[in-house]
Order: structure tokens, then C-alpha cells, then sequence
């Protein structure tokens, strides 16, 4: 199992009192298996997320992920695994703005240890980033940049891939081809995929779906 | 520092109301170690012409009247000042130059100081080459008399500048040295302060005044006054009004009246033309003050009737210009006048003392 | 109501903000305190110099003296006089009251002009008594009490005598000087009469030289003052990269309240307006507290700088400051100044800001490739410029020129150089972190650049005057051991003492070695003559530069001389040339001596012929050569047996003493300044990784997110500063020595008279560069205390498309 959840709970500090983000939450998730999560605005997707990518920790519950309790694990554990067995693709596109398109795609599979440039260099080919290898993200456009933040996390083959509303920031048509490209490709490196969208069209286009109502699965 | 100030207080002590140390007891504490005038004291000349450094304080004065070619009245002060700042020493001795030349508008001051000694200033007599010489820089009242019987100062020529002004005159005495009070014994107070004292008012005179706005020749007539003394005013003396008279009939008249905020004390001496004095006792002489004039801040009587009821005479005089104010670093009015009367003619008037 | 709805919105920034606040306003105060500072130490010495040159108006009316500068005789004012000149002879010179030495002023109150009146005399008496002997001193209360219980005419106390300076009669000065009817110049007074002989028919030996505005003792310590404005001015542009930095910043992060404001109906006009109105507020609050600042700085420094000036100009500069309104404008002014200086870039950016931009965070640190080219090629200018100066010019200000050149050259190579390392560095980096850490020290770079300038400016000022003052210290130390040989210097009362003395002294030591001056002008400055005598001690020790090979039995057989270095530099003297002394004597150069801490001229003949020329010259002083140990049993005896004083017996040690004090009080300030500017650099540093930090979240972040700890990320930061302040460090050593070349081999020179070698320090460079780490660790230390306390859910924020 590359993804089990048991009962876990989140709630926040606030100014009215404790706000009880994620209830009770079971689920879990096979290698191959792509998994969508929806809800309204504050419904606790990507709280959840953060918690699997261990950004942060539970209140309640035990979280595995790749048969190891996150629980277990201490800040430079957690880390370890982000680098080795998680990859994680976001709305903001979070690009290292020092390094240019070709170091950035690069740097999570060299910081995992896994860096192949034979699989970069696919990559590169198939997301249409051979000529803008040179550039830096502040010369991308959001599109060309959120590409670079998936190829990143793919050339690292990371056994899980969290993506928090990847094509949230961009038009329909070019959303929907770049979650055509990163289905396939996760298909094609055999990891497990979870993804956080408010759209229930795109969450269709995955295996299985999960929709949080109030901090529950509803 | 305020030199010229204190300089003035001392040369001139003689008019300023100075405090007495020791009263009018004994006139030589009040002179302090300095010699004293005494009654009956025979001038020698030409020696009593030269300086006489044992006494505090001592001057050669001349005024002139002229005439310009211009056919305007002109006068001139020459004054050298010396003062001795202690007793039984030579020097240092202080020596001041007071020069003036006065038109209808125009009133030109200059003053000099300088110390004994050094050669800046003085006064030299018995050379024989220039039997007479009182300088101060390069003002001068030098001899010009070649034949040894004269009297040294009978023939003088007389020279003075400032920053805008100069003269240069030749100076020719047409009569006797005159002695002042008892045989130049002059008594200025009622308690008995005195000078020794003779002028020669017989001078005529030509020469050259240099004016800002050029050169104009003169002629005319000066007296020069010699007064030697050590001893100060009396304290309640404030200043004095003091009148050299050429009347039109030859005769002259000294005369002064030291101010006591009282009748004041007067003094006066009637020169005959062939120059015979005759000395008037205190109180022949009446002086009063008729119009004044502002001069500045200050209020100045610049006409006065001049009266000496036992000589019928009787005169009013007026200023050339009211302004003749010698704007040195201790001030008094010095000026030539005219006057009408029982006598007319003209003269110097002297005034200190004024606030 | 919209304005103060505006200002309301502009000012809430600075409630989120308070340490930009703070960093804004310590920036600009710090950078006024400095400058008002230094500028109120030299309007204090600058005053006092005002009123030396003005004594006897020399400073509004023309003087004559003699084409030779010699004394003449006073028939030659007499006749002046009579010729119509109004002028007033001043006779100076110096006299000696026990082991006092005295500048005596004699002058003629009776001619003297108004213009010239120095002291009041304000009676009868005081006049007599000061004109006739033994007249009267009138000095300053700090002089008189020197030279109480002293044989002197009668005191009298004026404020308005410089001190160790007496006026006096002049025929008192005469005799006190042994010069009978001599003057040394004559005062010309402003109005003259009508007419007058011209001056070459009655003096044709005078000339006629024109009021001297400045005086000498403003000359002499010009350099100095200089010196102290070149650091004030540093340190105040130091600041300024404080204040430029934090302005530049607020007025980003604003950028979307400037753009609202705009949008809501705020002309570009008057939002301008507010802007700058809100910037001028916090000038004039910043430059009062930083004149107040300064004031206390300028109180610290100024004890020291007055010692200094007494030490080696003789300058009476009063050790307390006094305030002066023009100060507080002035320091408020260049507070305003400065501020709007460093915010014209951004006040212009916000006129000239396009409705519709997107906001675009850090624009203003983003240096293209581009701009960092400009930046090298006017490196690159100014280092040629620098060179051209050091080369073909000369003087005092092209010193500072080329010190200026050089330090702002290097200033804007800096970011050029580093950025080019930083690139090979990351060519050379194999691991995915150390590639990034390059890449990113290389983006940061922008940011930091100008406090990274800031540092480099104070540490090569540091390395530079560092160097400049531990060669002096090197070489003045061992001059010093030179140049006071003798073991015991003896001042006699009296000549008939001297003699006494001599007679006395002989049998019991080794030597008795005259020590004998007058003072004249030679090459028309006020030098001194010293007589040596024909003795091994100055053959064995004198510290001579040049010199021909016989040159002591050249200077004892009376026809030859040495000189110091400042009249050989100044005068552009050579070995062989013949120098004109007081009096008409003529000599030979045959030696150069170095001179440390002596403004004037000195020349040095054999005694004996300094005696045959000056037969007038004092003979008091003796240096004695005996085994040091018995120096005290000496001083002994010669207190029993001659009744001297203490203060007429003063043993090597102490001399030295004073000497070297003199010496570090002359340099105090300097350090001062030098920690004060070197501190102002770690907060512009500490200003800039504040900035920094509350950007780098975006950047860290997805480091974090890709299984980096926050604690590496801390270290990463930390040696990420560490190296910038290292290679900072490293490329302020050669900017260092350059600025202590120029210190030594032309400021000094121009300054001083004197050229010193330069020695290297590399123990000094290690601890200011330990120092620049520290500081750069310091100012590290609370940015990065936030990153390593950061909460994740802060980091968390970066990603969160829910909020």
C-alpha cells in the first residue's frame, strides 16, 4: 500500500477558537492508483495533502505512506522521504527562481540520487520543454512553468505524487492537456497519484474520487 | 582698546572732569610729582617754546581764519597734544595730533597718536638748521625763520592730512608774543588750578587747502596758543567755552568761562593791536549761550553773546558751520566764527564739555 | 479627508513593518550623527582658528615685512610715518619663562587700528602701566596660571589671547625678546590719508602683503580636518546605503497600496507628494536625533582632537563643544538631503508607475547582466581616474580625490566581481545543493550588493588607515629612539645658570650636548635653527634620510646644514643646494632628517656657528649623555645643588612619553570614526538580511518541500552570508593597502610634510577580518533565528491555495 490514513483529525488555532479542518479521515491509495479529492473552498483538501507530504502533522490518526507511520518519523525522516518517495506538484508552480528550466528539472532527481538524464531528457521532450532549457521561471509563462514543476517531480520518479490543483492556474484547454500528460506518464512510471481540485470534470478523469464536506468524506 | 579714549581723558584733562585723587588741597599732590605752574615764572624763549616733558601735559594749538580765492570762508585746526604717563621719566611720553579744516558744508577731522621717543613725534627747538620743529607723522609746524634775531615761531610753515583733506600754509607773525593771565600765569579755577600759557595771535597766512573737490589758495590770519600744566580740572568743572577773538580793528580778545553748573568761572584777556595785554579779572568777561544746534544726539549753543561791559564790549557771534564737530575719539566742538556787535571780526570758539 | 485616508493607508505599512521603520531611521540618523559630528569638531577648531588669524585684524588688513622676513629696524616705521604711512609695528617672537615658552605679541596700542584691537585697556592706569616698564603680559586665564610663581612682567587675564600667546607693549616685547627697536611687521591701516610718498621711496625694503584670511594655523591643520571630513563623509554615505536600502524596499512592498491608491482616484502627482512628505517627516525627526547623536559623538571625539591639534600644531582648540544653530540646520539639512538623494530613485519609479503593472516583487534588487556591465565599465573608469590622479596630480584634495576614485571604483566592482566568482562557482559544483547554493548566493547578490559595498567601504577604510597607522606608530617609535639620545634634557633658568650648569655637569657625565635655537624665516616660512654639537651621539643616532658622506664634519665646520624632511619636501630641496638663513647667512644642504610631529621648518648647524651668527641665542637647553641608571641620582644632585625644578630635568622616558601619547591621541580619532563607520556597515549588512529574509520564504520553501530541513536551510543561509562577508573581506585587503599608499605616500606628504615607509600587518588584516565575520554573523543571526523558528504552517502558506 503506498497510502493508508486512519482516522485522522486537523484543527487550527483561530481567533474564534479551535476550526476543526479535517475529521476522521480513512483512505488509501495502491501504486498505479490515481486518486482525486474534492470539496468546496476550506473544505480541508490540501490541509490533507500537507499532512500525507508531511508538512505537517495530525492531530488524531496515523498516517502511512510507502509502509512507514509518518508518526515515526522526525523532521529529518520526513524530509528523507519527501526527497526519496514523494513528489509534490503545486498551484503555485514553486520553481527554484535561481536556477534555469534544465537545473530545476533536474534537482529533485539529483537531490533523491536518482538523477537519469536519458529519462530528463524524455521528459523534457514530451512536457515541449527542449527550448526553453536555458530560460529562468520568471521568463516562463505560468503554463510552461507549472510543465517544469511537474517534469521536476516526475524526472525524481518518486513512488507518490501529490498535486495540489495543478492546472489552477491555468485556461481549460491547457489544463487539460498538461493532466493528460501527467496521467499518462504516472501510469507510465507505475507511482500513485493524489490530486486536490475543486473541478469535478477533471476529478473524473482519474481512477477513483474522494469528496470532503466539512473537514469529513462525505 | 580703548586707547584713544583714555588718551583723550589724560591730554586733555585740562577740559574733562576728571575725580581728584586728593582734592584741592595742595596744588603739587594734585599734580602728583609732576612740576606745577608758578606766578611769576619767566618764559625763556625759544626754549619754552619746545616741550616741557616735567609737566603732565602740554600743547601747541593753532586756528586759523581764511579766505579762500574762491571768496568762501575757510578754517583750520593744528593741534599737538602731549602727555607724560608718569613723573620723572622722559619717556614714554604720548604724543596726539588733532588736524581740522572746516568750510560752510564740509567739517574734515583727522587725529594722530603717537608714543615719545621713537621719533614719530615731537617737538625739537635750538637746532640750528630748523631752530623750531612740532611733527607728529608727517604733520608739521616747522620754523621758517632765517634771521636769528626773530622769534623762532614768528615765521612757521604748517602742514596736516587725512583721508580726504590737507593743507599746507605759510604763517607770518605781524606782531608780539602775548603772555596770558599774570605774565602767563592763567588761573582756571577759583580754588586755584593754572597753566602756564602765551599765545601769538598775530599770524597772517597764505597757503593751500586740498578739498575732494580740488585745491583752493587762502589767505587769512592764525593763533597759535602754548599752554603747559599738571593739573586737572576741578571736580566739579564740566567742560568749558573757550573764544580767540581777531577783531576787524586789529585788538584781540582770549577769553573762557570753565562751566561749574553755576556762574562758571571766566577768564579773559583784552590784546591790544601792538599787542599789549591787558588781563581782565574772573568775572569781567559774561559769555551766553543764544541759539543752539543739533549736532547729532547732542544739543550745541552755537551762537553766543559775548559780553566785557567795563571794555563797552559787546558782540554776538555765529558759527561758520555748526557742524564743526571733532568727531575724534573724545569729541568737542571746535569752529570758526564771525561776529557783529559793539566789534565785529572773527575767531575760533572751543566747546567741550556738551552731551 | 483623501489625504488623510491616503496617509493613513501609506503609514499602516510602517505599524506591519517596525523594524524597516527603525532600519530607515537608525540608517539616516547614524549616517547624520557621523557627518554632524565631525562637522562640529571642525566648526569648533575652525572658530578657534578664526580667531588666532584675526588676532591684530590679520586677517582683514594688509602687513608689511621685510622682503627677507627678517626683523628691521623701527627707524624704518618712523619714517613710514612721516611719510604719511598710518601704520603700527607689531614686534613677534618667542620668549621663555622659566621652561614656559611664551608667543609674545608686542604692539603699539597708540597706532594700532581699530581694526586690529585685540584686548581691551579700559583705564588710565592700565594703559601707563602697560606702556611703561615693566609693563604688562596679557594673556589667557590658562596661560597665566602656566606661568604663575614665574618671573614675568604683571599678569593680566583676557579672554581674547590665544593661548601660551602674550600681548604686550611693544618696546616691553623688544626688551623681553633682546631685539632693541626692532619689528617684525607693520599694520597697514584701512584708511590712509590723502596723500602719501610712495612705500619703495621710503622703505624699498618692505613689501606689502595682503590680508591672510585663513592664518597659518588653519593651513597647517587643514590636512587634518580633511582627513576628518573624508571620514565623515564616508561614514555618512555608508549610511545612506541604509537608508536607500530600506526606502527602496518600503516603496516595493507597497506597490500594490500605490496602485490601489491610483485606482481609487490619488493622482500620480499626489501620491508623489504624500510620499515625499511622509519621507521628509521622518528626515527631520531622523536628523534632529541624529544631530543630537552627533553632538555626543563630537563631545567624544572632540577632547582627543583638541590634544591632537595642541600636540602638533599648537592650536588652542577648547576641549568643550559649544552649540551653534547653524550646526543643527546644517545636520538636519543633510539629513533631508540624504534622504532625498536615496529616495529620488524610487520617488521617481512611483511618479512614472503605470497604472496596470503588475506588481513585481524584488524589480528593485534585480540587476540584469547589463547593468552589471555599466557597473564594471565605471569600476573600470574610476580605477583609471584613479590612477591618472595618483599619477599626474598632486596636493591635498586630489589625495582625497584619488582616495575617492580608488574606494568607489572598488566599491562598484565589487557586485561585478562577485558575481563573476559566484558563476564559476557554480560551473565548478558537482551536487545538486551546492549548485543551487551558488545560483542562489549569485541571485542575492542584487539584494545584498549595496550593503556588501557598504562593508567593503568600511573595511578598507580599516585596513587602510589600519596600515597607515601602524606604519607611523613602526616608524615614529623607532625614530623616536633615534632621535632622543641623550638621557636627561636640562632647561636652565638663566644664561648664568647655564653656565653654572655646564661647568658643573661636565666632570660628572659623558656629554653635555648644547641644545640651542633661534627661529627666523627661511624661504619665507617660519622655520627653527637648532645648534648640534661635533659628538658622536648625532653621528651614531640622528635619523638622517639623505645626507653626503661627510656630512657631520661638514655641518660642524659651520658651512653646511641639514634640514627635516617637511622644508626639503615642501621647498623641493636637494642635497648641495644653498639655503639663505635668518640674517643673510648662507649654508649648504648636506642632510635630510625625518621630523615626526613638527609643522615648521627646521634647519640644524654646527653650535658654534650658530652662536657666532646668533650671538643673541638662548643657551639654556642641554641634552646630557650618561649611563641611564644614574639619571635619578643625577636629578638628585642637580636639585640640591641648583635648586631646579622638576619640570627643568625631563628624563628620555618621559619625553618619549609625551611623544607617543601625543601620537595615539593624534590617530584616537581616527579609530573612532573607523569602528563608528565599520558598525554603521554591519547594520546596512543587518538592514539588508532583514530585507532579505522576508523574501526568501517563496525561495526556501519548495526546498523544503523537496525534503530539505529547515535547519540545513539555516546553515546554507548562514554560509551563504559568511562567504559573501569573507569574499567582501578579501577583496577589501588590496583596496585596503592602496588606500594606505595613498595615505602614506601622498595625503601624509601633503598633509604633514613627510613620507613614511609602509609596512604590511597581515595579524591585523586576520582580526578585522574575524571581526567583518562576527559582524556579518551578528547581522545574520535574528534573519535567520526567524527562518530556523519558522512555523511550518508559515512555510505552508507558500503553498496553500486556501486561506
Amino acid at each position: 500500500m503506498l497510502l493508508a490514513l486512519h482516522g485522522v483529525s486537523k484543527s487550527y488555532e483561530t481567533a474564534e477558537g479551535p476550526l476543526a479542518v479535517l475529521q476522521d479521515i480513512d483512505l488509501d491509495l495502491k501504486a498505479g492508483e490515481s486518486l482525486s479529492l474534492t470539496g468546496e473552498s476550506g473544505s480541508g483538501k490540501s490541509t490533507l495533502l500537507h499532512l500525507i507530504a508531511g508538512l505537517d502533522s495530525p492531530d488524531l490518526g496515523q498516517i502511512r505512506v510507502l509502509d512507514m507511520d509518518m508518526a515515526t518519523l522526525d523532521d529529518s525522516g520526513r524530509a528523507a522521504m519527501r526527497r526519496g518517495g514523494v513528489g509534490l506538484v503545486f498551484q503555485q508552480f514553486n520553481l527554484i527562481p535561481s536556477l534555469d528550466v534544465s537545473a530545476n528539472l533536474a534537482f529533485h532527481a539529483k537531490l533523491a540520487g536518482r538523477h537519469d538524464p536519458a529519462w530528463q531528457a524524455s521528459l523534457t521532450e514530451r512536457l515541449g520543454l527542449t527550448s526553453l532549457l536555458h530560460r529562468y521561471p520568471e521568463q516562463l509563462s505560468g503554463g510552461q512553468q507549472q510543465r517544469v514543476a511537474i517534469g521536476r517531480t516526475l524526472a525524481a520518479r518518486p513512488k507518490l505524487v501529490l498535486a495540489d490543483e495543478p492546472t489552477g492556474n491555468l485556461d481549460e484547454a491547457t489544463g487539460d492537456s498538461v493532466l493528460a500528460l501527467m496521467l499518462s506518464l504516472v501510469a507510465e512510471t507505475g507511482a500513485g497519484l493524489l490530486m486536490v481540485t475543486h473541478s469535478i470534470r477533471l476529478a473524473d478523469q482519474l481512477d477513483r474520487r474522494i469528496h470532503l464536506r466539512g473537514g469529513r468524506i462525505a | 582698546m580703548n586707547v584713544r579714549r583714555i588718551l583723550l581723558s589724560l591730554v586733555l584733562m585740562l577740559y574733562a572732569p576728571v575725580a581728584m585723587a586728593q582734592g584741592f588741597a595742595g596744588l603739587g599732590t594734585a599734580a602728583e610729582g609732576f612740576a606745577v605752574p608758578k606766578p611769576g615764572t619767566v618764559f625763556q624763549f625759544p626754549a619754552d617754546h619746545g616741550a616741557h616733558p616735567d609737566y603732565r601735559i602740554e600743547w601747541w594749538y593753532l586756528t586759523a581764519n581764511l579766505t579762500g580765492s574762491d571768496g568762501k570762508p575757510y578754517g583750520v585746526q593744528w593741534t599737538l597734544f602731549r602727555s607724560a604717563l608718569k613723573p620723572g621719566e622722559t619717556d614714554p611720553q604720548i604724543w596726539m595730533g588733532h588736524a581740522a579744516l572746516t568750510a560752510q558744508v564740509q567739517h574734515f577731522v583727522a587725529e594722530r597718536l603717537a608714543r615719545g621717543g621713537i621719533g614719530q613725534a615731537g617737538v625739537s627747538t635750538g637746532v640750528k638748521t630748523q631752530p623750531f620743529l612740532a611733527w607728529i607723522d608727517d604733520w608739521a609746524m616747522t620754523s621758517t625763520v632765517t634771521d636769528n634775531t626773530a622769534d623762532t615761531l614768528s615765521k612757521l610753515s604748517l602742514s596736516a592730512s587725512g583721508k580726504d583733506f590737507r593743507y599746507d600754509l605759510k604763517l607770518d607773525a605781524k606782531g608780539p608774543i602775548v603772555l596770558q593771565g599774570q605774565g602767563g600765569y592763567s588761573v582756571k579755577s577759583a580754588a586755584g588750578q593754572a597753566s602756564n600759557y602765551y599765545s601769538q595771535p598775530f599770524y597772517t597766512v597764505e597757503g593751500t587747502l586740498t578739498l575732494p573737490q580740488g585745491p583752493v589758495s587762502v589767505t587769512g590770519q592764525a593763533w597759535l596758543d602754548r599752554e603747559w600744566s599738571s593739573q586737572p580740572l576741578a571736580e566739579n568743572q564740566t567742560g568749558w567755552d573757550w573764544f580767540s577773538l581777531h577783531m576787524d580793528s586789529g585788538e584781540k580778545l582770549m577769553g573762557f568761562r570753565l562751566r561749574d553748573g553755576g556762574e562758571g568761572y571766566t577768564s579773559a584777556t583784552w590784546i591790544a593791536a601792538d599787542g599789549t595785554p591787558t588781563p581782565l579779572p574772573p568775572g569781567a568777561l559774561k559769555v551766553t549761550p543764544l541759539n543752539t544746534a543739533k549736532v547729532g544726539e547732542r544739543t550745541i549753543p552755537v551762537e553766543w553773546r559775548v559780553d566785557v561791559p567795563s571794555r563797552n564790549f559787546s558782540i554776538t557771534t555765529k558759527a561758520l558751520n555748526t557742524q564743526s564737530w571733532m568727531a575724534t575719539s573724545f569729541p568737542y566742538w571746535e569752529g570758526p566764527i564771525n561776529f557783529t556787535g559793539s566789534h565785529s571780526g572773527r575767531g575760533y570758539l572751543e566747546m567741550t564739555g556738551y552731551r | 479627508m483623501m489625504w488623510r485616508a491616503g496617509l493613513q493607508a501609506l503609514l499602516s505599512h510602517w505599524k506591519r513593518s517596525p523594524l524597516q521603520l527603525a532600519m530607515l531611521l537608525l540608517g539616516l540618523s547614524l549616517a547624520t550623527a557621523l557627518w554632524s559630528g565631525v562637522q562640529a569638531v571642525n566648526a569648533q577648531a575652525r572658530a578657534s582658528y578664526d580667531r588666532a588669524a584675526a588676532t591684530l585684524g590679520r586677517d582683514r588688513l594688509d602687513q608689511l615685512v621685510a622682503a627677507d622676513g627678517n626683523v628691521f629696524s623701527q627707524e624704518v616705521f618712523v619714517d613710514l610715518r612721516r611719510a604719511g604711512w598710518l601704520v603700527s609695528p607689531v614686534l613677534e617672537g618667542d620668549a621663555r619663562f622659566g621652561t614656559t615658552r611664551i608667543h609674545l605679541i608686542g604692539i603699539d596700542p597708540l597706532t594700532l587700528p581699530a581694526e586690529a584691537q585685540q584686548v581691551e585697556l579700559s583705564s588710565n592706569d592700565d594703559l601707563i602701566s602697560f606702556m611703561t616698564p615693566p609693563g604688562v603680559m596679557i594673556v589667557s586665564e590658562a596661560t597665566a596660571a602656566r606661568l604663575s610663581g614665574l618671573d614675568t612682567p604683571p599678569l593680566r587675564i583676557s579672554k581674547d589671547v590665544p593661548a601660551d600667546t602674550a600681548i604686550v607693549d611693544i618696546s616691553a616685547a623688544q626688551r623681553l625678546l633682546g631685539k632693541p627697536e626692532q619689528v617684525s611687521r607693520l599694520i597697514v591701516a584701512p584708511e590712509q590719508p590723502l596723500s602719501q610718498t610712495p612705500l619703495a621711496d621710503v622703505a624699498g625694503t618692505l613689501v606689502r602683503k595682503a590680508p591672510d584670511g585663513e592664518g597659518d594655523l588653519a593651513r597647517l591643520t587643514d590636512s587634518f580636518h580633511l582627513n576628518l571630513t573624508a571620514f565623515g563623509m564616508l561614514a555618512f554615505v555608508v549610511g545612506l546605503f541604509i537608508v536607500y536600502s530600506a526606502i527602496g524596499l518600503a516603496f516595493e512592498q507597497r506597490r500594490p497600496v500605490f496602485r490601489t491608491l491610483r485606482s481609487l482616484g490619488f493622482s500620480a502627482k499626489a501620491l508623489t507628494g504624500l510620499l515625499l512628505a511622509e519621507l521628509l517627516f521622518f528626515a527631520l525627526v531622523a536628523g534632529v536625533a541624529g544631530v543630537v547623536l552627533g553632538y555626543g559623538i563630537a563631545s567624544l571625539l572632540l577632547p582627543d582632537v583638541a590634544a591632537t591639534l595642541r600636540g602638533l600644531y599648537g592650536a588652542d582648540v577648547p576641549g568643550v563643544l559649544s552649540l551653534r544653530p547653524s550646526w543643527w540646520a546644517a545636520g538636519v539639512g543633510i539629513a533631508v538631503g540624504g534622504t532625498l538623494v536615496s529616495a529620488a530613485q524610487s520617488l521617481w519609479r512611483v511618479w512614472h508607475m503605470p497604472l496596470l503593472a503588475p506588481a513585481q516583487p524584488r524589480a528593485w534588487a534585480r540587476a540584469s547582466e547589463s547593468a552589471l556591465r555599466i557597473q564594471a565599465l565605471a569600476a573600470l573608469g574610476l580605477f583609471g581616474l584613479t590612477a591618472a590622479l595618483a599619477h599626474w596630480g598632486s596636493g591635498l584634495v586630489v589625495g582625497f580625490s584619488v582616495l575617492a576614485a580608488m574606494l568607489m571604483g572598488a566599491a562598484l566592482a565589487l557586485p561585478v566581481l562577485l558575481a563573476i566568482l559566484l558563476s564559476l562557482m557554480q560551473k565548478q559544483a558537482r551536487g545538486p545543493l551546492s549548485f543551487w547554493f551558488w545560483a542562489d548566493s549569485r541571485q542575492q547578490l542584487p539584494g545584498l550588493s549595496l550593503s556588501l559595498m557598504a562593508l567593503l567601504l568600511a573595511l578598507a577604510a580599516n585596513v587602510g588607515v589600519g596600515t597607515m597607522v601602524s606604519s607611523f606608530r613602526l616608524t615614529f617609535t623607532g625614530w623616536l629612539d633615534q632621535r632622543l639620545a641623550a638621557e636627561l634634557y636640562i632647561t636652565a633658568r638663566t644664561e648664568d645658570e647655564a653656565a653654572r650648569l655646564r661647568t658643573w655637569l661636565n666632570p660628572r657625565v659623558e656629554a653635555v650636548l648644547p641644545i640651542w635655537n633661534t627661529e627666523g624665516d627661511v624661504r619665507g616660512q617660519p622655520a627653527q635653527i637648532y645648534g648640534v654639537a661635533n659628538h658622536a651621539t648625532y653621528r651614531n643616532n640622528w635619523p638622517l634620510l639623505q645626507s653626503v658622506p661627510d656630512v657631520w664634519d661638514r655641518v660642524a665646520s659651520g658651512n653646511s646644514a641639514i634640514i627635516n624632511e617637511q622644508l626639503y619636501r615642501r621647498d623641493g630641496l636637494k642635497l648641495g643646494d644653498t639655503l639663505t638663513l635668518p640674517g643673510g647667512w648662507q649654508t649648504q644642504i648636506a642632510g635630510i632628517y625625518s621630523d615626526y610631529g613638527n609643522p615648521l621648518a627646521q634647519v640644524m648647524v654646527g653650535v658654534d656657528a650658530l652662536s657666532q651668527h646668533y650671538p643673541e641665542v638662548s643657551r639654556l637647553r642641554y641634552g646630557v649623555r650618561l649611563n641611564p641608571a644614574k639619571v635619578p641620582a643625577l636629578r638628585e644632585d642637580l636639585g640640591r645643588d641648583f635648586d631646579l625644578p622638576p619640570q627643568n630635568m625631563v628624563d628620555q622616558a618621559a619625553i618619549k612619553q609625551t611623544s607617543l601619547d601625543i601620537f595615539e591621541k593624534t590617530f584616537a580619532v581616527t579609530a573612532v570614526l573607523n569602528v563608528l563607520t565599520l558598525g554603521v556597515a554591519g547594520v546596512a549588512m543587518f538592514a539588508s538580511l532583514m530585507t532579505l529574509s522576508g523574501m526568501r520564504l517563496p525561495q526556501v520553501a519548495p526546498l523544503w518541500a523537496m525534503g530539505l530541513t529547515r535547519r540545513s536551510l539555516v546553515w546554507l543561509e548562514l554560509a551563504r552570508t559568511m562567504v559573501l562577508a569573507v569574499l567582501t573581506m578579501v577583496a577589501a585587503l588590496p583596496v585596503g593597502i592602496g588606500l594606505a599608499w595613498v595615505l602614506l605616500a601622498i595625503v601624509n606628504v601633503e598633509a604633514f610634510g613627510w613620507r613614511l615607509p609602509m609596512h604590511l600587518f597581515p595579524a591585523d588584516w586576520a582580526r578585522l577580518g574575524g571581526l567583518s565575520v562576527l559582524a556579518a554573523l551578528f547581522a545574520a543571526l535574528i534573519p535567520l533565528r526567524r527562518l530556523a523558528r519558522l512555523a511550518p504552517t508559515d512555510l505552508l502558506k507558500v503553498f496553500a491555495n486556501e486561506r
